[in-house]
């Protein structure tokens, strides 16, 4: 597992720079929403944390269609199958993976974009943490829905309008528990049902990734 | 016959209208495949009839 | 040889093709009779004033926007595990009775809200539900025109479904806790959770019953399109071969 892990990554920080764009993308959507809301300070504040959980949810969603085209391209997808690995783990590694090159990423780099957005000091921490515990399930769900849409031209469009409903109950406590946090009132609750969110998708999610892939390796 | 309807008469008509035009629409686009479904496939079966003989 | 290779696609048409014209009618005339009774014959609310009239439209509506998402939940299920192709294609051909279903469940409760709520829209967790309701039905039906070969689109689509049923209970939890936020008084509980009086639920009945017979007429008449269309699509493919 740990070699897959390690060529993915490989793949992705090498092959075609997949790996600077979500930044990049991130960081132009974040610049974009005061030119669309106004500069005013206190409005801005108030929906930093909603506009950067957004914005790097979208981020995370460029590069999904990456996860199994490479492979999918030079035909070592039918190999990864019959491999001793179960597919299962192939589809967890797969998320891992993505996370690490994109979701890790964009949640490190959130605080920076935070002070554009005049992110209330007391948020920063929550926006970490949230980050932290919610891209993991936004890279696995991805995940899934690559798999569904794998070798399909132009899937790309199709996998965003799959996988982003999905993304909503993430997005709600990862927002919401930054913003309660930020305010002063407890976040635990918020925290808790995202972990579990992401715990249940880790948990479910290869399963149903690695009956998507059998499907189409057919 | 219509009810005084008061002051939601945009509201309860237009909830009506939109209803009723969704539902109707929605029988008349499938009433329509499934005649367009028989058609294809009754003309490919009778290609294949022609072929086979 | 013009046998149908698919046995059970055969039967279900023949079995159900003499039924249908009798749901179809039994589906008019309780909808008609339902839905006159109700904007007709029954008194305004207290409260809510003749807007009450919408619940006979949006009620329905709702509970078989759900109660069709189910259905495809279920037929998928039969599909993965007994591959029986009609039921991959009634949940196919359920889809779009479902996205209509949801549609006017959106609409009628978004009118039937703006008089006590002042706007054509509200974040209102019922509301919001259905929306993401929405897009998964879209979604669902997006894949199954994207993908060419008949048995792969059955099973993602079906995969889809059961992720998709999973993240919809998930939806509805999240939504409830995002919209705390809210005030209290904003969101007017639109369903019949409330003690509804005999006199608007009896033609509520009505107009349920009439909206599940519509359901179920369409289901199969759209079902049977579907198995006609893969059929030819077999055929085609084996006569160029």
């Amino acid at each position: 597992m740990i070699a897959l892990l390690k060529r993915d990554l490989a793949l992705a920080v090498r092959a075609g720079g997949g790996f600077g764009l979500g930044l990049a993308f991130f960081l132009i959507v974040i610049v974009l929403v005061p030119f669309g809301v106004g500069p005013q300070a206190e409005l801005l504040t108030r929906i930093a944390p909603g506009i950067l959980w957004v914005a790097a949810l979208l981020a995370a969603l460029l590069s999904l269609d990456r996860i199994f085209a490479l492979d999918h391209e030079d035909g070592s997808l039918p190999l990864l199958a019959t491999s001793p690995l179960p597919l299962e783990a192939v589809a967890l590694v797969k998320g891992v993976a993505h996370w690490i090159t994109t979701g890790l990423p964009l949640t490190l780099a959130a605080p920076a974009l935070g002070f554009l957005l005049n992110l209330q000091p007391s948020a920063y921490g929550f926006l970490l943490i949230t980050l932290l515990v919610g891209t993991p399930a936004l890279s696995m769900i991805g995940t899934f829905g690559a798999a569904l849409t794998v070798g399909l031209r132009r899937g790309g469009l199709l996998l965003s309008l799959l996988v982003l409903p999905l993304y909503i109950p993430t997005l709600i406590f990862g927002a919401e528990a930054v913003r309660r946090g930020a305010d002063g009132f407890s976040a635990t609750n918020a925290l808790v049902l995202q972990g579990g969110i992401t715990l249940g998708v880790f948990a479910f999610l290869p399963f149903a990734t690695a009956a998507a892939l059998r499907v189409n390796l057919r | 016959m219509m009810p005084d309807l008061g002051k939601y008469v945009v509201e309860v008509l237009s909830a009506y209208a939109v209803s009723i035009v969704l539902l109707l629409g929605l029988v008349w686009v499938s009433v329509r495949a499934a005649r367009k479904a028989r058609e294809t496939l009754a003309a490919v079966e009778a290609r294949k009839e022609k072929r086979d003989g | 040889m013009s046998i149908w290779e698919y046995a059970n696609p055969k039967k279900f048409i023949a079995t159900t093709t003499p039924v249908l014209p009798w749901v179809m009618w039994a589906a008019a005339v309780t909808l008609v009779v339902g839905l006159v009774w109700g904007f007709f014959f029954t008194p305004d609310d207290y409260r809510q004033g003749s807007t009450v009239k919408i619940f006979y439209l949006h009620v329905p509506a709702a509970m078989m926007a759900i109660n069709i998402w189910v259905m495809m939940l279920v037929t998928s299920l039969i599909w993965l595990i007994r591959r029986h192709h009609v039921s991959a294609l009634a949940a196919k051909a359920a889809g779009p009775i479902g996205i209509v279903m949801t549609l006017i469940a959106l609409f009628t409760g978004a009118v039937w809200g703006q008089p006590i709520w002042g706007t054509w829209w509200v974040w209102d967790p019922r509301l919001t539900s259905f929306l993401i309701l929405f897009l998964f039905y879209l979604g669902y039906m997006a894949l199954w025109t994207a993908i060419e070969d008949d048995d792969t689109a059955a099973d993602l689509t079906s995969v889809l479904c059961i992720v998709g049923s999973v993240f919809a209970v998930l939806s509805r939890y999240a939504v409830n806790f995002w919209n705390q936020g809210l005030h209290q008084g904003a969101s007017l509980s639109l369903d019949a959770e409330e003690n509804v009086a005999d006199v608007f639920w009896y033609p509520a009945l009505v107009c349920i019953a009439g909206f599940i017979l519509l359901f179920v007429a369409l289901v199969i008449l759209r079902t049977h399109t579907e198995i006609r269309l893969r059929r030819a699509r077999a055929l085609e493919t084996r006569m160029r071969a």
